[in-house]
């Protein structure tokens, strides 16, 4: 029931598409926030300004993209492989709980301790991919049903197992914290002692960034998503994978082993997303929480890896798009009192103009034809007012991106903890 | 003690299988017609919040669940756009519809609601009624398994309405072909765009009673964790059922009896009796669902040409 995306035929570059739609993206999301009664440019320059003024705002777009990337690559990995994974959701969880408790309870050296928790968490969430993978290839359950119960037995299994005395934290529905040997945040306890601050009065500019959680994980990110490349496209396992993903009967009658690779996908997008729920908690929040919903780390991965063309390099500049996005738009509850959810509008009609790569070559082609003084169906009318909104819409986004100078409100700082 | 139990866990199945039933239905009539939709949960979400919104401001639950069908086809309107006559990637399309309706939901529920992402409550008797009430003896074992809001009972009718719809008549046939074969349907004469746009946006329309059957009947609110993965279980539902109306009602009732013995077992007599932490009764309905897949169901087949955009002047 799923088609993997890159089956249609393209007639522009997916370049072009991306950054058509990101602009349409932003238009829509003006639009909205014009009809709610708030001025979209100055809201816009709130967003730029929440994420470029300051370096400890730069710091924090890239903490919130971090994870991104990473549910980004997982889902990407598996769309590659022909999977849908909407499972990176409870991969995310999975990892990210046993990272929190290897993180807390295991007594390890500095460094040995992180990357051991890192890996605990990357193979849980891996273990939790493959069993959806196996669950794909021994009884031809679809992965979309199959990851979908997993995210919800993940994360029921997160809140049984943070609630457990010994584990539970006095007062708090969450972890005991991880021990320091296993964080990965750069120089906590160094950078609020004494020869630290002395340091950062010296380097106001780094000290502004060490305010914030800033942490290892977006270079492991970076590292992470390096080697899917290389695996994707240098290795005989990314060919395989991809084979598989291209034509699984093709690929079978080629001698390739498609169940095992379906399973072998799976358990590498689980451990990306894993090593996004790992970095998250050992880099910042240094717990696992009890959890009323899902967080949506997993979905908008799905976004991300959409939107990045599926491509590693894609899902982490897209990741960064919305990691800017998310974290520069909380910022317009504080400034604007307008809602911050315009971002989640704002992502959903880059997406959904992402999903229609045909939508500017069939309108060009239907608006030189109209020049040739043809058409005059009903239809054809209104494909032609279509048309015309669009271009409009089109040359506004140009100046929407272009107008940054505007006035904005000092902006709140300091949050630790999630924007809903 | 014993009947009073089952009647309870029925009657719970019936009040929970519902507004995953509405959705589960809106998604078995697109992908019939060959347009995959993902977006069951934007629909689902757009649809509880306008339902919940539409019935406060107006005092009336029922406006409310006509509006939020509205508002689900509206959204549905988007897809079919996007899918049918751009001949969009209907996953991508999907997903994109499932941050605009939450998106949306909670954007204009801080503008109506003073900053909120909730809605205020509907009072008591506004919402949706319960035409049993009363039929049987109060608390007797009819009374707890019928005693439910009508949404309950329009919604099964509204399955019945499809598989006969689908199956007895010539539009179902004609939708059915579309999805099957939509060159086939071409040859024949059959408008396969617009029968495809009929189908996604009543779809929408069923997605978007779901939502309301939620938030106007179940609770008397929406709020921003009100649907909560709805929309992927009602999915789920929709393939368990095979593509098939039946199917799809069978698998809900599975996922409210799941999530009915759940409530049961979390009663404070239960919980003496057998106790079992919460959080693993919770996962029972999705145990349940993975281990009928993998035990019984075997491989669930799709229209065959679900998910591919038909162009008409391919080769």
């Amino acid at each position: 029931m799923v088609t993997s995306p890159g089956k249609e035929r393209r007639r522009v570059s997916p370049l072009v598409v991306t950054l058509l739609s990101v602009m349409m993206g932003f238009v829509v999301g003006g639009l909205f926030l014009a009809a709610a009664g708030y001025d979209p440019f100055r809201a816009f320059s709130v967003v730029l300004k929440g994420i470029f003024s300051r370096p400890s705002y730069m710091a924090y777009t890239v903490i919130y993209a971090t994870p991104l990337i990473l549910t980004g690559l997982s889902v990407a990995f598996a769309f590659r492989t022909g999977l849908f994974n909407i499972g990176a959701e409870g991969q995310f969880i999975l990892g990210a709980l046993a990272a929190a408790l290897t993180g807390a309870f295991v007594e390890l050296p500095p460094l040995v301790h992180a990357v051991v928790a890192a890996v605990a968490g990357m193979t849980a969430a891996a273990l939790w991919g493959a069993l959806a993978g196996f669950l794909k290839a021994r009884w031809g359950v679809n992965e979309v049903i199959g990851t979908i119960m997993l995210n919800w037995i993940a994360l029921y299994s997160n809140n049984f197992m943070v609630t457990r005395p010994g584990i539970t934290r006095a007062a708090a529905t969450a972890t005991e914290f991880v021990r320091d040997s296993a964080r990965i945040e750069f120089f906590p306890l160094w950078k609020t002692g004494e020869a630290g601050l002395a340091w950062r009065a010296a380097n106001p500019l780094w000290s502004d960034v060490l305010r914030t959680p800033f942490n290892a994980g977006i270079f492991l990110a970076l590292g992470l998503a390096f080697l899917c490349w290389w695996i994707l496209n240098r290795t005989v396992l990314g060919y395989e994978l991809r084979a598989v993903g291209f034509n699984p009967a093709c690929a079978e009658y080629g001698g390739i082993d498609v169940k095992r690779n379906v399973v072998r996908s799976m358990a590498i997008a689980g451990a990306l997303a894993g090593a996004a729920g790992a970095f998250h908690v050992l880099g910042w929040t240094r717990q696992a929480a009890e959890l009323a919903a899902m967080e949506g780390f997993g979905f908008d991965g799905i976004a991300v890896a959409l939107i990045g063309n599926n491509t590693p390099l894609g899902c982490v500049l897209s990741g960064l798009l919305f990691g800017a996005l998310k974290y520069g738009g909380s910022k317009l509850q504080f400034a604007l009192r307008a809602p911050t959810e315009v971002v989640n509008i704002v992502m959903g009609a880059i997406v959904f103009f992402v999903a229609m790569p045909r939508l500017a070559p069939l309108l060009a082609e239907r608006w030189r034809r109209r020049k040739g003084g043809e058409g005059g169906s009903a239809s054809g009318g209104q494909e032609k007012e279509r048309k015309e909104s669009t271009d409009d819409a089109i040359s506004e986004a140009t100046t929407d991106v272009g107008a940054t100078e505007a006035e904005t409100t000092s902006t709140g700082e300091e949050e630790r903890g999630h924007v809903s | 003690m014993f009947l009073e139990s089952v009647a309870f866990i029925l009657g719970t199945t019936l009040m929970y299988a519902t507004p995953l039933l509405y959705a589960a239905l809106g998604g078995t009539v697109s992908e019939n017609a060959g347009v995959v939709n993902i977006g069951l949960e934007g629909m689902m979400t757009f649809g509880a919040f306008v339902g919940a919104a539409v019935g406060y401001f107006l005092q009336d639950a029922w406006l409310g669940f006509v509006a939020a069908g509205v508002a689900g086809g509206l959204l549905a309107l988007l897809h079919a756009v996007a899918c049918v006559t751009f001949k969009a990637n209907q996953v991508v399309s999907g997903i994109a519809l499932n941050f605009i309706g939450p998106g949306i939901s909670l954007f204009c529920s801080r503008l109506l609601f003073d900053g909120a992402t909730q809605t205020l409550a509907l009072p008591l008797d506004a919402k949706i009624s319960r035409p049993l009430n009363g039929v049987f003896p109060q608390n007797g074992f009819w009374d707890m398994v019928l005693n439910q809001y009508a949404t309950v009972y329009v919604g099964f009718f509204l399955a019945g309405v499809l598989w006969f719809v689908l199956y007895r008549t010539r539009l179902g046939l004609r939708l059915r072909a579309v999805g099957e074969h939509p060159r086939a349907a071409d040859t024949l004469g059959i408008d396969v765009d617009r029968l495809k746009y009929l189908a996604v946006v009543s779809g929408g329309v069923l997605a978007g009673f779901g939502g309301a059957a939620m938030s106007v009947a179940v609770v008397s609110r929406f709020s921003a964790t009100l649907i909560c993965g709805q929309g992927f279980i009602a999915l789920a539902a929709m393939i368990f059922g095979k593509w098939k109306p039946q199917g799809a009602a069978a698998a809900c009732l599975l996922f409210g009896a799941a999530q009915g013995l759940v409530v049961f077992m979390g009663r404070a007599d239960m919980q003496r009796l057998l106790p079992v932490p919460s959080q693993l009764l919770a996962m029972i309905p999705f145990i349940l669902t993975l281990a009928i897949l993998v035990g019984f169901v075997g491989k669930a087949v799709a229209p065959a040409a679900d998910g591919i955009p038909y162009e008409k002047d391919a080769a």
